[in-house]
């Protein structure tokens, strides 16, 4: 070690901390400058850790599930009158599905409809939270030789979870629907009018953009729509409800607070960018 | 710096410097892994507000009670990776953390005298501002105007998770990370 005298060695402390901070904000604009040099940071740290995280998943979702079973066990009353009353309903409308089924088969087959093909998958553990404060996404844990790509379409078992937009060798992270900077094209399936999905954050993305003369109605089901081509048509997101002030979000049918395991659908559709590479956009107009 | 004090001291093996290291890595070490920790799938709602809450509340304390364990540059490191971990825009945790921490070594004097009420109070307020620049320059570096719920979740999630770690820490301070011990 070089031997500096003390009042030097002193100087030298007290001017870490500025220098410090200096070098602080020389990384935000770097950040800023370069945006690819923060994704692959991340991405190499998401990477090494996403094992760790993996290992961990183990033991945490067995605590999870002991928890969820005691709870069951509290409401087991109110849950069996609730279900035999769902089931009732269930049972009609699965009559009503078989008819349609068969009305929808025989439709086909006399207009030569051609199949939509059927989309691969692969299923992901979801082994991390990779959203921050102001972000909302969740990273997965992939084995070193999938063949997962940007844009691929995360689904879990009851509805769109967001788009995968990040990938490393062994992780990659999906940016949710909740997301602030997620937008996703909708049609409100009672009016076919189209919408835009967007997130804020909240539990409830918010709708935006529906056309004029159509409104949408409380309780109405939302689906993906086909517009700019990032989304295959028809996949379920979520169920309309009005806020307290009167603006239309969408409860998604995702459980986008506890996902676990996720599908990752190849759909062929690419035109995505992750949100920190995407120009920021300019001042939205609110409806 | 312990060999400018006069007294009599056990010899330098190795042994024994490893055991100071690890003494004097221990802050270090402990706040990373509880970041990480911070970051597993749990399922809570808030958990990126934990992980920033973690990282503010670690900072605070060893930056009062044992500065040579949280020198600036370490400072630096932590706050690059809660940036990453937390996918913050680069750069915004590290300034954070590190004009925290310089409040913190330059309060000492007059807050380590204090009781533990004073400076959780001290750290509370510290914590609110600290969430507040968060907010401001996410919003500023991304150009958009940010939900305002989150910034006050996080300040009070941080100001509430203060004594669960300061306590431990506290203990951890006289006996597992005092290099004197070693």
């Amino acid at each position: 070690m070089i031997r500096l005298s003390i009042p030097l060695r002193q100087a030298l402390a007290k001017l870490t901390l500025p220098v410090l901070i200096a070098l602080a904000f020389g990384l935000m604009l770097l950040g800023k400058a370069d945006v690819l040099l923060a994704e692959r940071m991340r991405v190499a740290l998401a990477d090494a850790l996403a094992p760790i995280w993996g290992v961990l998943a183990e033991p945490l979702g067995k605590v999870r599930v002991v928890v969820d079973e005691f709870r069951h066990a509290v409401t087991l009353y109110g849950d069996n009158a609730r279900l035999r009353a769902e089931n009732d309903t269930l049972r009609r409308w699965q009559s009503v599905a078989l008819a349609l089924d068969a009305e929808n088969t025989v439709l086909k087959a006399n207009l030569h409809w051609v199949p939509d093909p059927t989309p691969s998958y692969v299923t992901a553990r979801v082994v991390a939270d990779a959203g921050g404060v102001y972000a909302r996404a969740v990273l997965l844990s992939l084995g070193p030789n999938h063949h997962t790509s940007k844009g691929q379409i995360a689904l879990d078992e009851r509805g769109l979870v967001g788009r995968v937009t990040e990938i490393g060798s062994r992780s990659a992270r999906v940016l949710l629907i909740t997301d602030l900077n997620s937008r996703v094209p909708v049609t409100l399936e009672r009016s076919r009018g189209r919408a835009m999905l967007a997130g804020t954050n909240g539990a409830r993305p918010r709708l935006m953009y529906w056309p004029e003369g159509v409104m949408p109605v409380e309780g109405e089901r939302v689906v993906t729509s086909a517009e700019a081509n990032a989304f295959p048509a028809g996949l379920p997101v979520g169920v309309v409800r009005y806020s307290a002030s009167h603006v239309p979000e969408v409860e998604p049918d995702a459980r986008l607070d506890r996902l676990e395991v996720v599908r990752l659908f190849e759909y062929g559709l690419h035109d995505l960018a992750p949100p920190e590479l995407s120009v920021p956009r300019q001042v939205e107009r609110r409806r | 710096m312990d060999d400018r004090l006069p007294g009599i001291r056990p010899r330098q093996s190795w042994g024994r410097r490893l055991d100071m290291a690890a003494r004097r890595g221990f802050p270090l070490v402990v706040t990373v892994l509880l970041l990480l920790l911070a970051a597993a799938p749990f399922g809570l709602s808030g958990q990126p507000q934990i992980q920033f809450a973690v990282a503010l509340a670690s900072v605070f304390f060893w930056s009062l009670f044992r500065p040579a364990s949280m020198p600036p540059l370490v400072v630096f490191g932590l706050g690059v990776v809660v940036d990453l971990l937390g996918y913050a825009p680069l750069g915004t945790n590290v300034v954070i953390l590190l004009a925290l921490h310089a409040v913190a070594t330059a309060g000492r004097r007059f807050l380590a005298r204090g009781g533990f009420v004073m400076v959780w109070l001290a750290f509370a307020m510290l914590a609110a501002v600290a969430a507040g620049s968060q907010w401001l320059l996410t919003a500023v570096l991304t150009l958009r105007l940010l939900p305002v719920l989150p910034a006050v979740f996080a300040a009070l999630l941080a100001a509430g998770l203060y004594p669960l770690l300061a306590v431990p820490f506290a203990r951890a301070q006289r006996s597992l990370a005092e290099p004197e011990r070693a």
